[in-house]
C-alpha cells in the first residue's frame, strides 16, 4: 500500500480578505516552503485595501470589534497544533491567544481610560475621545514570529485602525497561517493585510505612502533602515512607533503605548445654555 | 455717529532694556550676534536681542542637563509644584506688563493679550502645577519618569501662551527645558525669564535662547536633548521630524491648519456670525486653528454672508494698544507678504474678494479683514494656510457634502459646527478628522482641554492629562 | 434683498390671521445660543469710552432717558417735580439736554402734561393694568384711552406673558393690535417682561410678535420683577429690530428698562446699539432707557467731564 501523497499548501499574501499571489509572480524559498515575495505594487494594493476597510471598521461599534478580536482568539486556540507543527513553541501560541483576548477587551474600555470630560473654566461641555488614526503600516518583529506579529496587529486594529503588516521575512509561515485564522474570524476583509517577502522592498513604499497614517517600525532591526523609514514617514507626518529593543521580552504586559500612539484624540466643545 | 475716542493702554508699565542676552543657567548672558526686534504696528525698534549660536545652545542644553540631574529630577513633585504655582502667581501679578509687552512685540490687540492670552498663561501654569505631585495618578503607570531635557521651539502668534503650553507640562513632569521663542517675538519670553528668577526657580531648569531658524535647528539637533516639542508651520515640522528620525528624542508637533467652520441652515445665525468672525479675525487670523474655510449651507448662504459683512464692517482695525481695537497689526513684513501673495492668488483664480472700508495706518504691517466668496476646493485660498485675516467662503447642500469638503485637506487641527440640532452636531463631530471640534462656539481654549491635530497638523496633544504624555517616558 | 423684503412684507402681514401661521413663523426664527449671546454682550461691555466719546455718550444717554416713577406713593407734587427735572436736568448748566420722556402711571399724566406742554419732552404712561396685565382686555384698553386722552403721547403696555408662555401667540398678538388701535396717534411700547420669558429664544419670538402686531418700541421690563433689563437680552432685541427692518422696511425702537443705574451701564448699552444696529438707532426716537436713578449718575459724570472734579450726590436734585 503506497503512502498517501500530501496536499501541500501554497503560502500566499493576504490582501483585502483574499489570498493573492504577488502580482510580480515571484516567490522565495523559506522554512522549506515557497512563499510569495511581495512587491512594491503589492504593498500599494494592500494600502488600498486597508483604506477601503478603514471607514467600516472604525465605524463598527467597540463591542463588535471586541467580539471579533475575541473570535480571533477562539479560532487561534483551535489551530494551536497547526502553529506548533510550524515550529512555533506551544507557550508562544498560548501567549498569542491570550494577547488577542487581552486586546479584545480593550475595544470598549480604552476610550474610557484614555478619554473623558475636561472641566474647562466656562459654561461648556468638553469631551475628549480617542479615534483611530486610519491606516497603519507595521513591521512585525523577526521573532517571536507569531506572538510578535499578534502584538503589532492587535493593538492597531482593536481601536479601529486597519493595518498592512510586513511579516517576518525569515519566518513567514506563522503569518500566513494567522491570515487563515483572521479570514475565518468575521474580521472584515482589508482590516488586516499581510505581506511576506523582503522588508527592503515593501516597507520603504509603505513608509513613504501618503495614504498611510502611521508606521510601526517594531520589527526593523537595522537602525539605519529604521532611521531612513522614519525620515520617509515624516513626509506626511505619520505617527511613528520606533523599533523595539532587540532584547524585548514579548511576554510582558504590553501597556497602552502601542494602542495610544496609533490614536488621535478628538476634543469636542459645546456651550451649555437654555 | 458715535465715534470712540482713542483709549490707549499706557506702555509706561513696560521697562525695556536696550538689549537682551540669553537666559542660560539662571543668568542673562550677553551675546554678540544682536538683532533688533520691532513693533510691527509702527516698525519702531523695541530692543535688541541675541541670536544664539551653536555654542550658546550647547551651553544651555548642558545647563538644563545638569539642572535635570542634580536639582529638578531628584526634587519631590510637591516642591516642583510650588515653583510652578509661584510662577503662575507672578504671571498674574505682572499680567498687565506682560500683556502690554506682548501687544508691543506681536501686534495683537491689547484686548486679546489682556483678556485671552494672559489669563490662559496663568491658568496653564496653575493647572500643570497641580499635576507635578500627582503623576502616578495620571494614567501612565504607577511611576512615570520624565524624559530629561526638552528642546522647545515656539511660534510668534501667541508667544507667551505657547511658552506656557510648553514649559508648564514639561516642568510638572520633571523635565528641564531650553526654549527658543520666535525671532520676531522674543521679548515676553525674556520677561518670563525674569519671572523665573523672581520665583527663585533653580538655575538651569528653564533656559531661553533667542534666535531664528539656525538657533532652532541647533537646539532640535543637539544630541543632548531627549524631547523635542515644536509649534509652527507644517513645513518646519516635517523637517524636525526628519531631523529626529532614528534618535531617542520624543517628538510632539503642533502645526498648521485649514479649519472648516460649518454653518448649517438651522444655526443660531447671530452667534454663528460671531463665531465666524472670532474664528478668522481673532489674533489677525494668526491662529493655527483659525476657521479659515467657512462652509455654509446654500439655503442660508445669502443671509449669513450679509450678516457677516455687516459685522466685519464693525471691526476696529488699528493701534494694538488701543483698548477698542479688534484687529491689530500683522506680525512681520514677511507674513504680510505671504498673506498678500495668497490673497492675490485668490483674486487671480477668480474668487470674489471683499473687505469692509477701513483705513489702515501708514507705518507698520497691516491687512484689512478680507473674505473671498465663490471659492471652490481647488482654489489656493481654500487649500493653503494663509495665517492671516482672510476667510474663504464655500457652500454645501447636504451634511455629507459638508463633512467631505471639511475633511478634504491634508490638515486636521480644528473644525466648527453650527446647528441647533443636537444629533446633527454629534453626527458631524464624529466624522470630522480634526483634533478640536467646536460646536456652536469657536476658538475656545482651556488648560484642561487637550489640543492638537490629526494628519499633517501634527501629533501629540497639549493641555489636559493628555499633555503630560509628551513629557513622560511612556 | 429688495425682492425678498417686498415678498416678506406681504407674507408677514398675513401672519396674525392664524395661530398656526404665527407659531410656524416664530418657531422658525433662528435660535439664540445663550453662551454665545452673553459672551458677545460681555465683549461689547469691555469697550473703553473716554473723553470726547464719553461726553457725547452722556449727553445722548440723557436725551434717551425715560425718567420714570411708578410708585403707589406717587403724588401730583412728586410727578411735577420729576417733570421739572426732565426739562432741566442740571439747573446749573443750561447746555445740559432735556431727557427723552417722563414715564408715570395714567392717573399722574395730567399733572405731568401741564409741566411738559410744548417742551419736546414726551409723556409716557404705563397703561394696560401695569405691571401684571391681569385685567380684562376692555379695562386695559380703557386704561390706554384714558392715558392718551389725558395727554400721554407714548403708551407702555405689558404683554400677556401667561398666554405667551402657554403658546397662545394669537391671543398676545390680538391684544397688542387692540392696544395699538386704542393708542391712536400715541406711540406704543410693548413690554415683553423678559425676566419672565426665561430664554433668549422666547425674547426673540416675543420681540417679533410685538413688532408684527404693530408695536413702535419693544421694551424689556416693567421694573417690577426681579430680573429687569440685561445687556444680552437687549442684544437679542436689537438683533430682532434690525432683522425686522430688513424684512419689512419698518424701524422699531428698543427700550431697556430697570436696573440701569450708572453711566458705565448706560454707555455699555450705547456701545451695543452702535455696534449691533448702528447710527440709525442712536437717537431718542429709537432707543430709550427706562430709569430713574440713572439720570443723576449721568449728571455727575457730565459735571466731572466739564470740571475735572468728581461730583457728589448733594449737588444734584433728588427728584
Amino acid at each position: 500500500m503506497s503512502e498517501r501523497v500530501a496536499v501541500r499548501k501554497t503560502y500566499k499574501l493576504f490582501i483585502g480578505g483574499k489570498f493573492p499571489r504577488s502580482e510580480s509572480g515571484r516567490s522565495y524559498l523559506v522554512q522549506d516552503s515557497n512563499v510569495s515575495l511581495a512587491s512594491r505594487k503589492d504593498a500599494r494594493d494592500a494600502v488600498v485595501a486597508a483604506r477601503a476597510a478603514a471607514k467600516g471598521w472604525a465605524g463598527a461599534t467597540a463591542y463588535n470589534r471586541g467580539q471579533i478580536l475575541y473570535r480571533v482568539a477562539e479560532m487561534l486556540e483551535g489551530r494551536r497544533e497547526q502553529f506548533v507543527a510550524l515550529g512555533v513553541p506551544a507557550d508562544e501560541v498560548d501567549a498569542a491567544v491570550d494577547r488577542w483576548v487581552w486586546y479584545a477587551g480593550w475595544s470598549d474600555k480604552l476610550p474610557q481610560v484614555y478619554g473623558g470630560a475636561n472641566p474647562v473654566a466656562g459654561p461648556y461641555f468638553n469631551l475628549s475621545a480617542p479615534e483611530p488614526t486610519g491606516v497603519v503600516a507595521a513591521v512585525a518583529p523577526e521573532t517571536p514570529a507569531l506572538l510578535g506579529l499578534v502584538s503589532v496587529i492587535a493593538p492597531a486594529i482593536v481601536t479601529g485602525n486597519t493595518v498592512v503588516v510586513a511579516a517576518s521575512p525569515a519566518a513567514p509561515l506563522a503569518a500566513v497561517t494567522l491570515a487563515e485564522v483572521l479570514a475565518t474570524s468575521d474580521l472584515p476583509g482589508g482590516v488586516v493585510n499581510i505581506l511576506t517577502g523582503r522588508l527592503s522592498e515593501t516597507v520603504p513604499t509603505l513608509a513613504a505612502h501618503m495614504d498611510v497614517n502611521a508606521i510601526d517600525l517594531t520589527g526593523v532591526a537595522d537602525a539605519e533602515l529604521a532611521a531612513e523609514l522614519e525620515v520617509r514617514a515624516a513626509e506626511n507626518l505619520k505617527r511613528v512607533l520606533r523599533p523595539a529593543p532587540a532584547d524585548h521580552d514579548w511576554h510582558t504586559d504590553p501597556g497602552l503605548t502601542r494602542m495610544t500612539t496609533l490614536l488621535e484624540t478628538k476634543t469636542v466643545w459645546h456651550p451649555k445654555g437654555t | 455717529m458715535f465715534e470712540y475716542a482713542p483709549a490707549p493702554e499706557s506702555r509706561a508699565i513696560v521697562d525695556l532694556r536696550p538689549s537682551y542676552g540669553l537666559f542660560i543657567d539662571g543668568e542673562f548672558v550677553d551675546g554678540e550676534d544682536l538683532h533688533k526686534t520691532i513693533n510691527p504696528a509702527t516698525e519702531e525698534v523695541l530692543a535688541e536681542v541675541t541670536w544664539a549660536g551653536e555654542a550658546d545652545v550647547d551651553r544651555a542644553v548642558r545647563a538644563a542637563r545638569t539642572a535635570y540631574e542634580q536639582v529638578w529630577g531628584p526634587m519631590p513633585g510637591r516642591d516642583r509644584a510650588k515653583y510652578l504655582f509661584r510662577i503662575a502667581r507672578l504671571v498674574q501679578e505682572r499680567s498687565r506688563e506682560l500683556a502690554v509687552l506682548e501687544s508691543l512685540d506681536n501686534g495683537k490687540p491689547i484686548r486679546e493679550s489682556r483678556d485671552v492670552d494672559l489669563p490662559l498663561v496663568a491658568a496653564h501654569f496653575f493647572y500643570y502645577a497641580g499635576w507635578a505631585d500627582k503623576l502616578p495618578y495620571a494614567g501612565f503607570g504607577p511611576d512615570p519618569k520624565p524624559l530629561g531635557v526638552a528642546a522647545q521651539v515656539i511660534p510668534w502668534n501667541f508667544p507667551l501662551l505657547m511658552l506656557a503650553w510648553k514649559i508648564a507640562p514639561a516642568l510638572a513632569a520633571g523635565n528641564t527645558v531650553v526654549l527658543k521663542p520666535a525671532e520676531t517675538t522674543p521679548l515676553t519670553a525674556l520677561l518670563f525669564a525674569e519671572i523665573c528668577q523672581q520665583a527663585d526657580l533653580p538655575a538651569g531648569v528653564v533656559n531661553i535662547v533667542t534666535g531664528a531658524g539656525d538657533t532652532g535647528r541647533a537646539l532640535v539637533e543637539h544630541p543632548g536633548v531627549d524631547k523635542v516639542a515644536f509649534t509652527g508651520s507644517t513645513e518646519v515640522g516635517k523637517a524636525i521630524a526628519r531631523a529626529v528620525a532614528g534618535t531617542r528624542k520624543k517628538l510632539t508637533l503642533e502645526l498648521g491648519g485649514k479649519a472648516a467652520n460649518i454653518v448649517y441652515d438651522d444655526a443660531p445665525i447671530d452667534q454663528a456670525v460671531e463665531g465666524i468672525v472670532n474664528g478668522i479675525f481673532f489674533n489677525q487670523g494668526h491662529v493655527c486653528c483659525a476657521g479659515s474655510r467657512l462652509l455654509v449651507q446654500e439655503s442660508v448662504a445669502g443671509e449669513v454672508l450679509e450678516s457677516l459683512k455687516r459685522r466685519m464692517a464693525r471691526l476696529r482695525v488699528g493701534d494694538p494698544l488701543d483698548k477698542n481695537t479688534d484687529v491689530g497689526a500683522i506680525n512681520s513684513a514677511d507674513q504680510l507678504a505671504r498673506i498678500r501673495e495668497l490673497s492675490d492668488a485668490g483674486s487671480a483664480e477668480g474668487a470674489q474678494r471683499w473687505s469692509p472700508p477701513c483705513e489702515l495706518p501708514e507705518r507698520g504691517f497691516w491687512f484689512a479683514p478680507t473674505i473671498f466668496t465663490g471659492v471652490t476646493q481647488a482654489h489656493r485660498v481654500a487649500r493653503e494656510e494663509i495665517f492671516g485675516p482672510v476667510l474663504s467662503v464655500l457652500t454645501f447642500r447636504t451634511p455629507a457634502e459638508a463633512v467631505e469638503k471639511a475633511n478634504n485637506t491634508p490638515y486636521g487641527l480644528s473644525a466648527g459646527i453650527w446647528t441647533d440640532k443636537g444629533s446633527r452636531i454629534l453626527w458631524t463631530a464624529d466624522r470630522l478628522r480634526a483634533g478640536v471640534v467646536w460646536a456652536n462656539t469657536f476658538n475656545k481654549f482651556d488648560p484642561t482641554s487637550p489640543f492638537g491635530g490629526y494628519k499633517e497638523s501634527g501629533y501629540g496633544r497639549e493641555g489636559g492629562r493628555h499633555g503630560l504624555e509628551g513629557y513622560l517616558n511612556v | 434683498m429688495t425682492a425678498t423684503a417686498t415678498s416678506a412684507r406681504s407674507d408677514l402681514s398675513e401672519l396674525g390671521r392664524s395661530e398656526t401661521a404665527l407659531r410656524t413663523f416664530l418657531h422658525g426664527l433662528p435660535g439664540v445660543d445663550q453662551v454665545g449671546a452673553e459672551q458677545r454682550a460681555a465683549q461689547l461691555g469691555t469697550r473703553s469710552i473716554k473723553t470726547t466719546a464719553k461726553a457725547q455718550a452722556i449727553d445722548l444717554a440723557i436725551r434717551m432717558v425715560d425718567l420714570t416713577t411708578l410708585e403707589g406713593a406717587d403724588t401730583p407734587g412728586k410727578v411735577r417735580a420729576l417733570a421739572a427735572k426732565a426739562l432741566r436736568p442740571d439747573p446749573a448748566d443750561p447746555s445740559c439736554p432735556h431727557v427723552g420722556a417722563v414715564c408715570v402711571y395714567p392717573a399722574m399724566v395730567p399733572y405731568v402734561a401741564e409741566v411738559l406742554a410744548g417742551s419736546g419732552v414726551h409723556l409716557a404712561s404705563v397703561a394696560t393694568a401695569f405691571p401684571s396685565g391681569q385685567a380684562p382686555l376692555e379695562v386695559k384698553l380703557a386704561d390706554v384711552r384714558a392715558a392718551v386722552a389725558a395727554g400721554a403721547d407714548e403708551i407702555d403696555m405689558v404683554i400677556n406673558r401667561g398666554a405667551f408662555l402657554a403658546g397662545r401667540y394669537g391671543e398676545v398678538y390680538d391684544e397688542i393690535v387692540a392696544t395699538k388701535q386704542a393708542c391712536g396717534d400715541a406711540h406704543l411700547k410693548v413690554i415683553l417682561e423678559t425676566g419672565e420669558l426665561a430664554t433668549y429664544d422666547n425674547v426673540r419670538r416675543a420681540s417679533w410678535l410685538g413688532m408684527l402686531a404693530g408695536g413702535d418700541f419693544i421694551k424689556t421690563s416693567t421694573g417690577k420683577v426681579p430680573v429687569a433689563a440685561t445687556l444680552p437680552v437687549t442684544l437679542v432685541m436689537l438683533e430682532a429690530v434690525r432683522d425686522f427692518r430688513a424684512a419689512t422696511g419698518r424701524q422699531v425702537g428698543v427700550k431697556p428698562a430697570g436696573g440701569i443705574k450708572t453711566t458705565k451701564d448706560a454707555i455699555k448699552y450705547l456701545v451695543m446699539v452702535n455696534e449691533t444696529v448702528g447710527a440709525d438707532w442712536l437717537d431718542p426716537d429709537w432707543f430709550r432707557f427706562g430709569a430713574s436713578s440713572l439720570l443723576n449718575d449721568l449728571l455727575m459724570q457730565r459735571t466731572k467731564l466739564t470740571t475735572g472734579v468728581y461730583a457728589g450726590p448733594d449737588y444734584f436734585t433728588l427728584d
